[in-house]
Formats: C-alpha cells, sequence, structure tokens
C-alpha cells in the first residue's frame, strides 16, 4: 500500500487508468440499465415500479460501502499521516452524500406508490438520513478551518467516530420503529429474490462500484492538481514579495 | 482535580451563564404552548419529549465556549504540557460542562414539565432518564466541541454534528419514558441507556484527547 503513497505516482497511474475505468464503467451501465429496465420483467405485485429497485438498492450498498472506505481512509491517514489518505477521504464524502441521497430520492420516490407515502419515520430510512448528515457534517467539518490541515485530521476523527456509530444508531433505529422490508439478498438460505431480477441488480452493482471507483479516482487526481496550484501560486506570491521586499 | 476545582469556580464566578442556559431551556420549552395551542391533554401527551429536546437543544448551545476560552488563552497549550494526561483532563472539563448544565437543567426539568402539564407518573422515569440523557450529551458534545475548536461558526457546526450521534441516546430514553407511559416496564431501556453511556464513557476520553491533540500540534 506504501508503494503507492507517493502522490506523483498515483498521479501517474491515475491517470493511466482512468481513461479504461471510464469505457468499463460505460459499459456496465449499458448493459445493467439494459437489463434492468427492458431486459427483466414487472414484478406481479408492484409492476413497472419494481425497477426503481435497481437504483435503488446499488446505491444504498453504494453510501455504506463508500463509509467504510471514508472510515479506512480516515484511520490511515491518522495513523500513518498517509497524504493521499486524506485526499482520498476529502474525495469520498461528497460521492457517498450523493449516493445516501440517491438511495433517499429514489427510496421516497418508490415509497409514494408501495406505502402510498414520500417518507416514513422507519428504521433504515432513519438510519439513512443519519448517514446522510454524517457526510454532511464530515464535509462542513473539512472546509471549517483556515488551516487545511486542521480541518483534514478533525473530520478523519469525526469520520472514525461516525464508524463506531453507524451500527449503534442501527440498532438504535431497529429497536424504534421498522416498516421497511428485511433484507431479501443476504440471507443465510441464499436469496429469496428471483434470479430473473437478481442478475440485473448484480450488473447495475458491479456498474455501481465500478462508478464509485472512477469518481474517486477522478476527485482525488482534481483535488491533488488543486493543492499543486496552490503551492504554485503561494511560491509565485512569496517569491514576488521576497523581490519587493 | 485541580484544574476540575479551577473550572467548576469559574463557571460559578459568571453565575449568569449557568442561569442562562436554564433560562433558555425554560423559555424555549414555553414556545410549545403558544405553537400548537394550549389544549391540556394535546401538551401532556408531547411534553416529556418537549423537555428531553429543549435540554437537548439548551446543552448543546452551551458547548462552544467549553475549550475556546482556555484555547484562547493558551491554557490549553498548559494543560497539554502538564503531566497530567490529556484524556483526564479531557474528562474533568465534560465533568465540569455537566455538573454545569446537565445538573441545572435536571433541576429546572420539573419545572418546565409543570408548564406543559407532564402526568405525574412520569416526573420519576423522565428525571432518572435525563440524567443518563445529559451525561451522554455532555461527552458526545464535548467530543464536538473538541472538533470544531477553532472553527468558523463552530456552535452552528458542533449542533450539526453532534445531533446524529445523539440520535440513539434520544431513542433510548424516551423509550424507557415512553414505556411507562404505556404502563410498561421501563427496566430494558434504562439498561440499555445505561450500556451505552458507559460505552461512551470508555470510548469519548480518548476521541476527544486525540481531537484536541490535532488541535495543539
Amino acid at each position: 500500500m506504501h508503494r503507492f503513497a507517493n502522490p506523483g505516482r498515483f498521479q501517474r497511474l491515475a491517470t493511466r487508468v482512468l481513461p479504461w475505468l471510464k469505457g468499463l464503467t460505460a459499459l456496465s451501465f449499458l448493459a445493467g440499465l439494459y437489463l434492468a429496465l427492458l431486459a427483466s420483467p414487472p414484478d406481479y405485485q408492484q409492476g413497472e415500479t419494481v425497477r426503481i429497485m435497481y437504483v435503488h438498492v446499488p446505491a444504498a450498498w453504494m453510501a455504506l460501502f463508500a463509509y467504510l472506505l471514508l472510515g479506512l481512509a480516515s484511520a490511515s491517514s491518522l495513523i500513518w499521516r498517509h497524504p493521499l489518505a486524506d485526499i482520498a477521504a476529502q474525495a469520498l464524502s461528497p460521492i457517498g452524500a450523493a449516493f445516501t441521497l440517491v438511495a433517499l430520492a429514489t427510496g421516497s420516490l418508490w415509497g409514494k406508490p408501495m406505502w402510498g407515502t414520500y417518507w416514513v419515520w422507519d428504521a433504515r430510512l432513519t438510519s439513512f438520513l443519519l448517514l446522510f448528515f454524517l457526510y454532511l457534517g464530515h464535509m462542513a467539518l473539512l472546509d471549517a478551518f483556515d488551516d487545511r490541515n486542521r480541518g483534514r485530521r478533525s473530520a478523519a476523527v469525526l469520520a472514525l467516530v461516525g464508524l463506531v456509530n453507524l451500527p449503534i444508531i442501527k440498532f438504535s433505529v431497529d429497536w424504534w420503529n421498522t416498516l421497511h422490508q428485511p433484507a431479501s439478498i443476504t440471507r443465510m438460505d441464499g436469496p429469496s429474490i428471483d434470479p430473473s431480477m437478481l442478475w440485473p441488480l448484480l450488473t447495475m452493482a458491479v456498474a455501481f462500484h465500478l462508478f464509485l471507483l472512477t469518481a474517486l479516482l477522478e476527485r482525488m487526481r482534481t483535488l491533488l492538481m488543486e493543492a499543486r496550484l496552490r503551492a504554485q501560486r503561494q511560491a509565485r506570491f512569496e517569491a514576488m514579495q521576497a523581490e519587493q521586499g | 482535580m485541580a484544574l476540575l476545582r479551577r473550572d467548576l469556580a469559574l463557571a460559578l464566578r459568571h453565575g449568569i451563564d449557568l442561569l442562562a442556559v436554564v433560562l433558555f431551556f425554560l423559555a424555549a420549552g414555553a414556545l410549545f404552548p403558544f405553537a400548537i395551542g394550549p389544549e391540556p391533554a394535546l401538551l401532556a401527551r408531547i411534553a416529556a419529549g418537549i423537555v428531553v429536546a429543549m435540554a437537548a437543544l439548551a446543552a448543546l448551545l452551551s458547548l462552544d465556549r467549553l475549550f475556546a476560552a482556555d484555547f484562547e488563552d493558551g491554557g490549553l497549550d498548559l494543560i497539554f504540557l502538564s503531566p497530567l494526561p490529556l484524556e483526564l483532563a479531557a474528562m474533568a472539563k465534560v465533568l465540569v460542562h455537566w455538573l454545569t448544565t446537565g445538573l441545572p437543567l435536571l433541576l429546572a426539568a420539573p419545572i418546565l414539565g409543570l408548564l406543559l402539564h407532564l402526568p405525574g407518573e412520569l416526573y420519576g422515569i423522565l428525571l432518572l432518564a435525563l440524567i443518563g440523557i445529559t451525561l451522554a450529551l455532555s461527552l458526545l458534545g464535548g467530543l464536538g466541541a473538541g472538533l470544531t475548536l477553532g472553527a468558523r461558526r463552530g456552535g452552528i457546526l458542533l449542533a450539526f454534528i453532534v445531533l446524529p450521534l445523539f440520535v440513539p441516546v434520544l431513542i433510548l430514553g424516551m423509550g424507557a419514558v415512553l414505556a411507562v407511559a404505556r404502563g410498561d416496564s421501563p427496566v430494558a431501556a434504562l439498561q440499555l441507556l445505561l450500556a451505552l453511556d458507559l460505552g461512551l464513557l470508555a470510548a469519548c476520553p480518548w476521541a476527544l484527547a486525540g481531537a484536541l491533540r490535532q488541535v495543539l500540534q
């Protein structure tokens, strides 16, 4: 892992890998969307609205996965002072927040025809809303200090606290109120969902993973370039001052 | 200990600050009858919830000065350099916060309960739950205060960061109150609340000291 810690090496690698990743993402999205929107059957109960699932479920998975990555990046930034881990954490939280928002919005649109309401204070909805707030808090804290490093370190501590707290939040809201259906994919006795719907779903999940990776690398690359630009501007400014002084 | 005594003395010398927290708590709670109407039956149903939510807001409002004064005058650097472990010093700060806001709020809670027609059988359990809730608020809030120390707009950011973390505490605390209101036993919810408090007590000193070390580096 430390071999890739060098920002310059990362930059070169990312530049080489990204076009391939982008192509692969586009292809898997095309395949996934075709399977999900055209080739898969409508649900016997829910009709065509079941197709919302192919966006909703992968987005929710990615929202959680991104928070896990955010926690890992924050831990390695606090433990090893990894410069790239800081960048990764900074790149991850808006992506994670976006996935959480997509999961919430599609869930809300799905909830209207199915449950008759856009929003209920159900356990999963509530824990996702709180996850969204955790992401926003992380972004706000990153940006709240004049000293950037200070913001990064505080945000890293917050991300770790949030990672520990997420299961507690999950447990407590489950105990509080639940209406959402139980998990139907990750069960001990195999998935209870029909294969004709499972395959499009898994294809979409692959597409979402690839998209997450692409967005992450692209954002990290941009943030690194931004940092370099800022350093150059600073150096030029200091050189100018030295000339005048 | 000396730190504890000094901070307490400082807080008590500015007694009006203590009073301000309690006054805010009462005034904010007293807004509700105006906002939703003065019907006793309606108020009695939601009184416990209002008391707890207002206590949370009042405690959060007083948090942003927890480390700020010591940060600005360099006192925090001295604490950092002293042989006292930073974890203990941080806990002393949190304890002072609880003694100067949690405890007064606890004392004022029955008054707000009275104003809002809180049913008689709920006073005991509400106060019991409030002890656990305010303790957790001081611990989580202290962590938030450490994380946002020196930030622009620290106060609002602090509240925004702490509130999602605070939800489990609120659910369990109010779970106990609602159980009594239904006529059930509140023991399970209270035990869970106690477990959560103990967990926070074990984890928060390290996280808070970690946050403060980042500030002082």
